[in-house]
């Protein structure tokens, strides 16, 4: 009887308190716990580096949350939702962290239209899911699926079409903010606050709900043109012309010097029609049902990614690129987000965790570019990950990260030897060219360079003091940087 | 906030002008500027002249009045080192004293006095950082101890019983406050070359302030409980554990 129940209880509690994971069935476990009580537990990004303990708590309705919000301690409260913000943005050390995962239901959908109303703690993945059948497909993905509607706000993400359709508050045509003072205030992009949201990084308010604007599809499938590209300079000048593509985003070898400096796969693609596709997969033209390949354990051998290694890896993953192929067709899952088929592939950094370096420098400063490639190169710095891409015009968001230009994204070991001084030199250089650091990516900056990168932070810190006096909303990331 | 790679924002050192203690915030400080450090010391030309150097580093310093041995004082002042709206990244618990160790067992104030310093001081400045620490979720603790209090020995028993008891409590101290985030360290270096061992042979693997706070350093980076300096003291220090009592007086160490 009640000792039974008691004892179920114990293991629920301990059950739903697993690490955040997508399940191989595709559906996302957040740090779900409807209903129990908050618990104490620590945190870290997507990076596994500089944990923090808070209190965790489950949200439920708009009561629950502006209940958790108002009996906030003086280390105030933030939102988490997936984790996957690779430095300190969803954690508060001694502080609250309000788990909004469990509030994941699609509220309503314009089927004309396609604009959809959903609840914050959505995932992009289960808008996919659950919208391809009817032809729409999100506006913005970045390269997971497994963030939340929320987080793309906060973040104000972009993808592989930010040079055409720009990031993903572009698409937002609502936002229902609850505030410090408990208040649930309906923004819309009239609103000098709904700015200072997207991209805010949850230090505005909760964002309960957003109305977003979906993108028409006729299918599933990707047509891809790749190109390899033998340095740099061969790679920019390729990417001229990537207006004709909706989709772009080049792979670059970060550990090949000389001549070989910059060596590159470029993919970029549309969306097929149906008249693209061969009559059997024309006859389920939406199919999607990604599944999860493989998961990396807890426990990996140090160092498993070094300069050999990573090396290795890059010199097959150059070689197995055609040097030219057009009219490939892709799925959504293998071209937009080919590492959420490996589950926890974070872990492969080991226990040190990793960083991502994420800038963008505003067009004609190629050369810093080619002066972090330089730099990372000549350090020997294992990064396995390096992306470039080009990125069109910014939208209004204050912090908002994208401004027209070139960005560099690359992952690198956090243990690795000189990396501190090297980023920091490198700040200096994307400073002076007017450029910045991405805030969802930052686990490292410091306050002068995000008031140097970031010029209109006052202006972002007035419209959060009017809206939040005491600070209520604040996390390890506004800390760290005096945000 | 301690961040991905390692660099602080706020440092606390409790024995402000401690020759290790002044290392390690140095290696600390890395390349950046603008890192806050507190030098808790009694006031002297040393705490002064500790943060002119740190200054011309690149630190914001503040200089608070630290006596660990004026039991009245000595917990308001570790509290106003510990105070401040910014989050504090590590408190080293740095101080020490060492004194003449023949004196030291035959004289009860020199052997009291050890023990508020080396023992119950350190245990004030671990209680209060560990609850400075814990409400904010994350930070570290390092107790600089010694190899002395591994094994106790003839030639140095009164100083090394006195650190021993502080080990312990840290280490204990450091169980007590992971779930809260809380890092505690404690580091065991065997002999340095610094003013508290002034006028003292060199010993095998004598170490140089330096090479500690590499070491303390290093520790905090991969979150360890225990750091020995150099490493090979622990191998050494075990087998001296092992030897039995009449031997082991009459070794030279």
């Amino acid at each position: 009887g009640i000792g039974v129940q008691r004892g179920s209880e114990d293991l629920l509690r301990w059950a739903t308190y697993a690490p955040i994971e997508s399940g191989h069935d595709g559906k996302v476990k957040g740090l779900r716990a409807t209903g129990l009580e908050p618990v104490r537990r620590s945190l870290a990004g997507w990076g596994r580096t500089a944990p923090s303990v808070a209190s965790v708590q489950a949200m439920g309705t708009d009561e629950q949350v502006a209940d958790a919000v108002g009996s906030a301690g003086p280390r105030g409260v933030v939102v988490r939702g997936l984790g996957r913000s690779y430095g300190d943005a969803a954690q508060n050390g001694g502080g609250s962290v309000l788990d909004l995962t469990g509030r994941d239901r699609i509220l309503d959908v314009d089927a004309e239209t396609g604009v959809v109303v959903v609840e914050a703690g959505l995932s992009l993945d289960r808008l996919m899911r659950d919208l391809l059948p009817n032809g729409w497909f999100v506006p913005v993905t970045p390269g997971t699926r497994f963030v939340t509607v929320g987080g793309a706000i906060a973040a104000d993400v972009h993808g592989k079409n930010h040079h055409v359709d720009g990031s993903f508050g572009s698409h937002v045509r609502s936002i229902d903010l609850l505030d410090a003072q408990g208040r649930i205030r309906r923004l819309s992009p009239s609103d000098p606050l709904f700015w200072a949201t997207v991209g805010g990084m949850g230090l505005t308010g909760v964002i309960l709900r957003a109305t977003v604007a979906m993108t028409r599809v006729e299918t599933s499938s990707v047509i891809v043109d790749t190109l390899r590209c033998r340095d740099l300079d061969a790679l920019m000048a390729a990417m001229g012309d990537d207006d004709r593509y909706p989709f772009s985003v080049a792979w670059v070898d970060c550990l090949a010097r000389g001549d070989a400096l910059g060596r590159s796969v470029l993919t970029r693609g549309r969306f097929a029609l149906q008249s693209d596709l061969t009559p059997r997969r024309r006859r389920e033209p939406l199919a999607f049902a990604p599944r999860s390949l493989a998961t990396v354990p807890d426990l990996v051998p140090p160092h498993l990614l070094n300069r050999l290694t990573v090396a290795a890896f890059n010199e097959a993953w150059f070689r197995k690129a055609p040097g030219e192929r057009r009219g490939e067709v892709q799925g959504i899952a293998s071209f937009f987000h080919p590492l959420d088929g490996v589950a926890h592939w974070n872990r492969v950094y080991g226990a040190r965790g990793f960083l991502q370096y994420q800038i963008v420098v505003p067009d004609g400063c190629e050369d810093v570019i080619r002066a972090c490639v330089e730099a990372f190169s000549a350090s020997g710095t294992a990064s396995f990950l390096a992306v470039l891409k080009r990125l069109g015009e910014g939208n209004a968001g204050h912090l908002s990260f994208p401004r027209r230009g070139w960005t560099l994204a690359l992952d690198l070991p956090a243990g690795a030897g000189g990396l501190s001084p090297m980023l920091d030199h490198l700040d200096l250089l994307v400073v002076e060219a007017g450029g910045r650091s991405y805030l969802a990516k930052d686990s490292r900056m410091t306050p002068e360079t995000v008031r140097a990168m970031y010029p209109r932070l006052s202006q972002w810190q007035e419209l959060r003091h009017d809206a939040d006096p005491r600070g209520v909303f604040t996390s390890d990331l506004a800390r760290r940087l005096h945000l | 906030m301690k961040d991905a790679v390692n660099n602080v924002q706020n440092i606390v050192l409790l024995g402000g002008t401690s020759a290790i203690g002044l290392a390690t915030v140095r290696a600390l400080l890395g390349s950046r500027s603008g890192t806050r450090v507190v030098l808790a010391a009694r006031p002297s030309p040393a705490r002064a002249a500790a943060a002119a150097e740190l200054t011309g580093l690149g630190a914001e310093v503040v200089a608070t009045d630290l006596d660990v041995a004026d039991l009245s004082v000595c917990r308001e002042q570790v509290e106003a080192a510990l105070a401040g709206p910014d989050d504090v990244d590590v408190v080293l618990v740095a101080f020490g004293v060492l004194g003449d160790q023949e004196t030291a067992w035959q004289d009860v104030d020199v052997a009291a006095h050890l023990i508020d310093v080396n023992h119950r001081g350190a245990v004030v400045c671990g209680v209060l950082a560990a609850n400075r620490l814990r409400q904010q979720g994350h930070g570290a603790i390092v107790l600089l101890s010694t190899v002395a209090g591994e094994q106790i020995r003839r030639s140095n028993f009164p100083y090394g019983s006195s650190k021993a008891g502080a080990d312990g409590f840290f280490l204990g101290l450091g169980d007590a406050v992971s779930a809260d985030g809380v890092h505690v360290l404690v580091v065991r270096p065997g002999f340095v070359r610094s003013p508290m061992t002034e006028g003292l042979a060199d010993r095998p693997m004598t170490l140089t302030p330096d090479q500690v706070a590499t070491a303390v350093v290093d520790g905090l980076n991969r979150r360890r409980r225990l750091v020995w300096a150099p490493a090979p003291m622990r191998p050494v220090m075990a087998v001296l554990r092992h030897l039995p009592r009449p031997l082991l007086r009459r070794l030279p160490v």
